[in-house]
């Protein structure tokens, strides 16, 4: 049964489906939503709610959680994750499972609370201090936030890393019907790592400082072929009317949507425009990218930022084909006339450069 | 030949690392003697800080885990509230718990957190060469105080106890100090009783125990146990500053 939710909500109601049992969040638009469910429904599920007061609070409690062998979550807004950060890359050095959830907001500083992709280079370059990376996970609709929190939880305790779902108040507090049915058991993960108390047998311990500094590159390096071990295998991605397109459209998240609906109206004009969706920002697609290139020479960059994305696209065609790119920062939302009109300009000129 | 001293069974057959006269070595023992007293080695789950006290996992012999600078009541308070049943404590110096990490030790004790947390008091930042802590008094000289900590720019020492007290979710705040046998006997006890408030649920239970740190204090062992009774006790009185009845 589908039921109307905002997305934040959603976002909620799947966690608990997928076993989280604690969840500690601090007061940020465009999130409080969730912040909200949670402090009415775990205590109703038999989970911890915690108030914190900082951000920096909550994630630390996130990995006192983890370390005590439960799934747990915290939500924030951008600047709420900057103070995460610190958090986030002890999660990643002990090796703890997390769900960190950002609704990014317009900008540096503050910013404002519209919708926004300005996180995207702190989310996917690990965000904290130290050579560390945390998968990032950014989907499009309130039915694939409520189908990629059970993934996110999974990943995590699968790599022992946190993982991040990055959206926007569009995302959060629109309300979409939602369908749970696709959340299925929970998976069980052996946990031979957590602290219950050393009762008959060794004692364990937690920690990230080696003072020897051979044993600290080989933790480096160890926790590097992980991040070897996810890029190979976790990518995810989204194509939509590649397969005869002359114009890749290259974005992510809400902008992707947007984009769906410019590629409608495109192909209705006869450009034969197509949609490439990383839904995995780290791993990013890179192998995908490339094989397009072996075709389509033509990619079209579009973010809600002043472009953060367009060094990965670039990374990943090494040279080749060409690169366009529209970004609106700020919080202000494109429509997709606004994007088909940009596109389609782009198109034509391109096109009149190559008869040329 | 009857043993009548050995070393305790939640304590790994370890050096310390600390410097001669340094308390630190003489609150670990004491810790894990509570801990094997009370029969809490199966059960006991400690949060490690930054400094010096961050290497208490080379000695003790339960499950430990070491938190970033100053957010060890926040970690303790996920732990905690995941195992209930355990044994849950962060043992926190005073640049840890005062100064970086003051609104999560404030706030675990507000909302009446059922953890412990060791607080050890020296008034320095000794693991990073001896900087002014909180807990600096007036006028002491610190390798960033170096004509004396002035209260005009520099503030005054944080009475951490006192400070809580006035936090309805504490149940147990008391001071000590390991300078002398009789101090060291009236730890141990303080120890065991904060480990009964958390066990009974009493509330939010923190001991603060003034300890020498000769080796930033420019002294000789000796005399740094000499200057916690003549300097540091006057800012820093002993005693219970506050119980609530468990």
């Amino acid at each position: 049964m589908k039921r109307l939710m905002s997305g934040n909500a959603a976002l909620g109601e799947a966690a608990i489906l997928s076993g989280c049992t604690c969840y500690f969040g601090y007061p940020i638009t465009p999130q409080n939503e969730l912040t909200e469910y949670m402090a009415k429904r775990m205590p109703e599920a038999g989970g911890v709610f915690i108030q914190s007061e900082s951000e920096i609070a909550a994630i630390n409690m996130v990995l006192g959680a983890s370390v005590a062998g439960a799934r747990a979550m915290t939500s924030s807004s951008s600047p709420g994750i900057s103070l995460k950060q610190e958090g986030i890359s002890y999660l990643a050095a002990d090796e703890l499972p997390a769900v960190i959830v950002n609704m990014v907001r317009g900008g540096p500083g503050m910013g404002n609370i519209s919708p926004a992709q300005s996180d995207y280079l702190q989310a996917t370059r690990g965000g904290g201090h130290g050579d560390y990376r945390t998968i990032v996970l950014a989907p499009s609709s309130v039915q694939e936030l409520a189908d990629i929190v059970p993934v996110a939880f999974d990943l995590a305790d699968a790599y022992r890393n946190p993982v991040i779902i990055l959206g926007d108040g569009m995302l959060g507090q629109m309300m979409e019907p939602v369908d749970f049915s696709n959340i299925k058991k929970i998976k069980d993960y052996p946990k031979d790592y957590i602290l219950t108390g050393a009762d008959n047998r060794p004692s364990r311990m937690v920690r990230s400082l080696l003072f020897d500094t051979k044993e600290e590159e080989e933790h480096n390096w160890k926790l590097y072929r992980k991040f070897q071990r996810i890029e190979n295998s976790e990518v995810r991605f989204e194509t939509f009317l590649i397969d005869d397109a002359e114009i890749v459209v290259v974005a992510y998240g809400i902008a992707a949507r947007i984009a769906k609906g410019a590629i409608k109206r495109l192909r209705q004009d006869n450009i034969r425009a197509g949609l490439l969706r990383p839904i995995t920002l780290w791993p990013f697609p890179s192998k995908k990218i490339k094989e397009i290139a072996k075709y389509i020479t033509d990619f079209f960059v579009f973010e809600m930022s002043t472009g953060q994305m367009i060094d990965d696209v670039r990374l990943a065609l090494e040279g080749k084909g060409h690169i366009s790119f529209y970004g609106r920062p700020g919080g202000v939302i494109p429509t997709p006339i606004e994007l088909a009109r940009i596109v389609s300009r782009h198109y034509f000129q391109t096109q009149k450069v190559r008869k040329q | 030949m009857k043993k009548i001293y050995t070393r305790p069974a939640s304590m790994k057959d370890a050096h310390f690392h600390y410097c001669p006269g340094c308390g630190h070595g003489i609150i670990n023992r004491l810790i894990t003697e509570v801990i094997d007293e009370m029969g809490l080695r199966g059960k006991a789950i400690c949060v490690a800080p930054a400094g010096c006290g961050m290497l208490v996992y080379n000695y003790f012999d339960i499950d430990t885990l070491e938190s970033a600078h100053g957010r060890g009541a926040a970690v303790a308070t996920g732990i905690k509230r995941v195992r209930p049943d355990n044994l849950v404590f962060s043992y926190q110096g005073d640049g840890d718990l005062a100064a970086i990490g003051t609104a999560e030790g404030f706030h675990a004790a507000n909302r009446g957190e059922l953890i412990t947390v060791i607080f050890v008091n020296n008034g320095v930042y000794g693991m990073t060469g001896g900087q002014m802590a909180p807990t600096t008094l007036r006028q002491q000289v610190t390798t960033t105080t170096p004509s004396g900590r002035n209260p005009v720019s520099a503030g005054h020492p944080v009475r951490v106890c006192e400070v809580f007290s006035v936090l309805d979710g504490t149940s147990y705040l008391e001071r000590v100090a390991v300078n002398s046998p009789s101090g060291i006997r009236k730890t141990k006890k303080a120890i065991a009783k904060a480990f009964e408030h958390q066990l009974n649920r009493t509330g939010f239970s923190l001991v603060e125990i003034l300890s020498p740190c000769p080796t930033s204090w420019k002294m000789s062992p000796i005399e740094a146990f000499r200057w916690i009774d003549d300097v540091m006790v006057k800012q820093f009185p002993l005693g219970v500053i506050k119980e609530i009845k468990c």
